[in-house]
C-alpha cells in the first residue's frame, strides 16, 4: 500500500513529528511504501539543518533525512509555509525539498491513504 | 472510517467532536495525549464506554506506556503498536485526524 | 492530473488565534486548481472563520475572510456548516459572510464517511 503523510507541527515542541516518523517506520517494516511526507504549517521546521538537539536526545531532522536516504521517501516542505518561517534552500537539511502545495494534493490523489499528524 | 484523536479529553473538545460525528461501526484510535481518555477512572470513562456500544476504540500502546498508564486501560479498548496503527489505516477506506 | 478524488477540508479552529484557518484556505484553493472534488466543512470553532464583519486592523493581521467569498470563482461551492456548532456559538446563517448549506450532524457524518481524503485543520 502507498502512504502519504502530512506533518503539521515542528519537532520537539509537539509529538506529531515523532508519531509520524514512527508510523512511517512501521509501515515500511510491513513492506508498504511511504511515497511522500508533506510538511506544512510549523511542520516545515522539521526541515532545518540548523537543528542541534542535546546529545542524549533523538535527532528528529536527521532521522527524517535517513528515512529519505534509505527508503526513497520524498520529503516535501511547503514553500509558502517555509518562507513565512525562514526555511529556505540554504538551511534545508539533506533529503528535503521545497515545493508547492500541489505536492500535497498530488499525495492525496496518488496515495492509497493520506494520514495527518498535527496539533 | 478511522478517526484518530490526539488530545486529552479533559483539556480539548476533539474527542467529543469525534464521537459526536463518527458513524456507527467506525473505529477510533487514541494517540499522544488522547490516550488518557482510554484509562479507567478518567472523568471521560463513561463517555468511552458509551461510545463503545457503536464504535470500536483502540489506543496506541507506546503512548500509554510513555505516560505510565499501560495497566489502566478501560476494558474493551484494544491496545495497538505502531504496526497496528498502520493496519488500522489499511483496514479502513479513509481516515481523519481530529486535530 | 487525471484521477479525481473527493477531498474534504474540515475546519475546526477559529481564525487569527492560530494560523491553521488561513493556511487551510491556501490548501483549499490549490486543491480546487487541481480539479479535485472539494468540500469544505466548518464545525466547532471553525464556524467563527465565516463570521461577518471581521476587522483586523487593530491586531495587524491580514483579514483573510474576503477569500471565502471568492471561493465561488474557483468553483468551490460545497460549503457545509454544522448546525449544532453554529447554535452553540449563538450564531445563525445570517451571521455568515457566504452562502452555506447548514447540516445536521447525522448528514455531515454521512458526508464525511464518503470522502477519499479528509484533511482536518
Amino acid at each position: 500500500m502507498k502512504f502519504g503523510i502530512v506533518v503539521n507541527e515542528g519537532p520537539y515542541q509537539h509529538q506529531s513529528s515523532d508519531s509520524a516518523y514512527l508510523f512511517c517506520k512501521a509501515a515500511i517494516e510491513k513492506g508498504h511504501e511511504v511515497w511522500r511526507v508533506f510538511f506544512y504549517h510549523d511542520g516545515v521546521n522539521n526541515a532545518t539543518k540548523l537543528t542541534e538537539p542535546p546529545q542524549d536526545d533523538r535527532h528528529v531532522v536527521n532521522r527524517w533525512t535517513k528515512l529519505a536516504e534509505e527508503h526513497k521517501v520524498d520529503l516535501v516542505v511547503c514553500v509558502a509555509a517555509a518562507l513565512r518561517r525562514g526555511i529556505r534552500d540554504d538551511n534545508l537539511a539533506p533529503g528535503f525539498r521545497i515545493s508547492g502545495l500541489g505536492q500535497l494534493v498530488e499525495a492525496g490523489t496518488k496515495c492509497d491513504r493520506l494520514v495527518t499528524f498535527g496539533d | 472510517m478511522l478517526h484518530i484523536v490526539n488530545k486529552s479529553p479533559l483539556q480539548n473538545g476533539a474527542l467529543d467532536s469525534c464521537l459526536r460525528m463518527a458513524k456507527a461501526g467506525s473505529q477510533v484510535l487514541l494517540i499522544e495525549d488522547a490516550v488518557y481518555a482510554a484509562t479507567a477512572g478518567n472523568a471521560c470513562e463513561g463517555k468511552i464506554r458509551a461510545a463503545m456500544q457503536n464504535l470500536q476504540v483502540f489506543v496506541l500502546g507506546p503512548d500509554l506506556a510513555a505516560r505510565g498508564l499501560s495497566d489502566r486501560v478501560i476494558e474493551g479498548v484494544s491496545s495497538v503498536d505502531y504496526g497496528g496503527f498502520v493496519e488500522l489505516t489499511i483496514a479502513n477506506p479513509n481516515c481523519q485526524s481530529w486535530l | 492530473m487525471s484521477d479525481v478524488k473527493k477531498f474534504m477540508f474540515v475546519n475546526r479552529k477559529a481564525p487569527y488565534g492560530t494560523i491553521y484557518a488561513l493556511e487551510a484556505l491556501e490548501v483549499v484553493l490549490i486543491t480546487a486548481a487541481f480539479d479535485q472534488d472539494v468540500s469544505l466543512v466548518f464545525m466547532d470553532d471553525g464556524v467563527y472563520q465565516l463570521k461577518k464583519g471581521q476587522q483586523t486592523k487593530g491586531i495587524e493581521i491580514k483579514n483573510f475572510s474576503p477569500t471565502y467569498r471568492a471561493l465561488e470563482g474557483y468553483d468551490i461551492e460545497k460549503l457545509y456548516v454544522e448546525q449544532e456548532s453554529l447554535e452553540a456559538r449563538g450564531l445563525t446563517e445570517d451571521d455568515l459572510l457566504v452562502d452555506v448549506t447548514v447540516m445536521t450532524r447525522a448528514e455531515m457524518s454521512e458526508l464525511m464517511d464518503q470522502q477519499d481524503v479528509v484533511l482536518s485543520f
